[in-house]
């Protein structure tokens, strides 16, 4: 499915839910759902500190897609970071650029993503950008 | 100039009910419910008159200060130069030119750590003596300078409860110790700090205290001379002032020594191209167009407080962290993170398994506002083995209604994520 299509979909099913309320019981659910992080990248390396909650981040790149693996100590901030994923993993580079997170707005969870690093959301969504650049960039060199 | 409030012996008695009806926010809802706040030692609310005093100077009064001799700017002058005094005689200064206004607590500190540099008070090898509990703002700018030449920085320790360690602070102390510089009350465990025999000590030792008050202001009654500190610092936000407007208060010994720390206009007696002389304390050490409107603000803030008795307002906040403390304890996993004797009215807490970030983002939903993360206080998080933690501070126009619906906010979050 289109990373635009997936995003529809998403705002779709967060408008279902009455209240905030119901909104952080669904991203909860999301967060225990996601697939835990290999103890291998839950290292420095792949942190992003925030000064509310911790996250880290890692991609690999196989048959042209570009698979991301993350997770958080915060549960909420594991549901964004599902949500993110669920976008996002196991797309091209060139899909991951022109498909911006402008959805998260209209979900209205865009209050999580302050630019502070209040919990690392706003820079997890930098760095799958950067993963996507760099990868696009290592497969035009070794076209 | 006679102060009047300060000498009114009859105070008016303290009505929580009448009290939050200054606080215009406190009627404003969050998420369609009345706002709780409970992050007052992040900072205070307001009440009406400061938020007047701040209209009426723009609408009235605006004008530079030190410059004009026209109409307004003595207004504005008199104005500024009369907030200072109410501070003076807040804290019980011997004079108002012991008073600096600066931005807040961490501009004070980062101004004496750069005076103190650039008027070569340190030597290398010198050391310096915090706690294990300062606030960023009391390491940061102490290890900026440690990057310009060897200053050792020695930390007293802690007990588990969050007490210091007097005995172990007595023998940090040597004959390279320059200062002490210490929190009254911990922002993140709320420990009130027995600054009296810390300063004592110090000073049997020659050495000077500075005191970073920002937490111990709005809630302790504030007597400088009696306390002995050579420097306070506090900010006008956590006393129910405006930001952007703070206090650093020095002994005329220490600020007379000390050169100043910007340059520009308003410090200055002469300029020419080749030598500067400066301007008489305080204006020495408050370089261009202050923030006049926040110093009138700050000033109408000490009104405010002055009409009660402070000892009132102290009493009251310890209902509330003894009724806070107690209801917190009833759920199940909470453990309180701060358990010293002698607290101010802020309680940090974990619930087992349930990460702060997620108990502050469900409450804030039934509009309750408390503080998670870890308080620009990354080493006490390190002492107790936490990385972050929820944190609730009160004020005296918090209720015993508002402690119980965080309690059933906190209650709701443990069965969301049972």
């Amino acid at each position: 499915m289109p990373v635009k299509e997936k995003q529809e979909q998403l705002v779709k099913e967060f408008e279902q839910l009455p209240d905030w309320e119901e909104r952080y019981q669904y991203l909860i659910k999301l967060g225990r759902e996601l697939a835990p992080l290999p103890e291998e990248y839950r290292k420095d390396k792949y942190k992003i500190e925030g000064c509310q909650s911790q996250l880290w981040i890692n991609a690999k790149f196989e048959n042209g897609k570009i698979i991301f693996n993350a997770d958080s100590d915060a549960m909420i901030v594991k549901g964004l970071i599902a949500i993110l994923i669920k976008v996002y993993s196991g797309e091209s580079a060139e899909e991951i650029l022109k498909s911006p997170p402008d959805f998260l707005k209209q979900i209205g969870i865009d209050k999580h993503l302050s630019p502070t690093r209040k919990n690392g959301l706003g820079a997890m969504i930098k760095q799958i950008q950067m993963y996507a650049l760099a990868f696009k960039a290592m497969s035009e060199k070794q076209k | 100039m006679l102060n009047i409030e300060n000498h009114i012996a009859v105070k008016k008695k303290f009505n929580v009910e009448e009290v939050r009806k200054d606080f215009p926010i406190l009627k404003r809802l969050v998420n369609g419910k009345p706002l709780v706040y409970l992050d007052n030692a992040a900072t205070t609310q307001k009440p009406q008159t400061v938020i007047d005093s701040l209209n009426h100077y723009y609408n009235y009064d605006n004008a530079n200060i030190h410059r004009g001799l026209y109409f307004l700017s003595e207004i504005a002058t008199e104005s500024y130069e009369n907030a200072r005094l109410k501070i003076k005689e807040f804290i019980n200064a011997i004079s108002s030119s012991e008073v600096v206004f600066v931005r807040g607590a961490t501009e004070a500190i980062n101004l004496v750590s750069n005076s103190f540099y650039m008027g070569k008070y340190f030597n290398d090898g010198d050391e310096i003596i915090i706690s294990a509990m300062e606030h960023h703002s009391n390491i940061v700018p102490w290890q900026l300078i440690q990057n310009r030449m060897d200053l050792k920085i020695k930390v007293i320790p802690m007990n588990d409860a969050g007490e210091l360690d007097i005995e172990a602070y007595e023998k940090l102390i040597s004959p390279k110790t320059k200062l002490v510089s210490v929190v009254y009350i911990s922002n993140s465990l709320g420990t009130v700090n027995p600054v009296k025999k810390i300063i004592e000590i110090a000073h049997k030792n020659n050495v000077p205290v500075l005191l970073d008050g920002a937490q111990a202001v709005p809630h302790l009654k504030i007597d400088v001379q009696d306390l002995d500190c050579d420097f306070l610092v506090f900010s006008g936000h956590k006393v129910f002032g405006p930001t952007g407007i703070g206090v650093l208060y020095g002994k005329t010994e220490f600020l007379e020594m000390m050169p100043p720390y910007q340059g520009g206009g308003d410090m200055i007696r002469t300029v020419s191209f080749e030598k500067t002389t400066f301007d008489d304390l305080p204006h020495k050490f408050e370089a261009g167009t202050p923030n006049i409107a926040g110093g009138i603000g700050f000033a109408a803030a000490i009104d405010y407080l002055n009409q009660f008795d402070r000892d009132e307002l102290t009493g009251y906040e310890k209902i509330l962290l003894d009724y806070a403390t107690e209801k917190l304890l009833q759920i199940d996993g909470l453990k309180i993170i701060g358990t010293a004797k002698d607290k101010a009215s802020v309680i940090s807490f974990v619930i087992e398994g349930i990460h702060p970030y997620d108990i502050g983002t469900i409450i804030d939903t039934d509009g309750i506002a408390i503080r998670t993360g870890h308080h620009c206080t990354q080493p006490v998080m390190a002492r107790f083995n936490v990385p972050a933690t929820a944190r609730a501070s009160f004020s005296f126009y918090n209720t015993k209604e508002e402690i119980d619906k965080l309690v059933a906010g906190l209650n709701k979050v443990k069965k969301m994520f049972a």
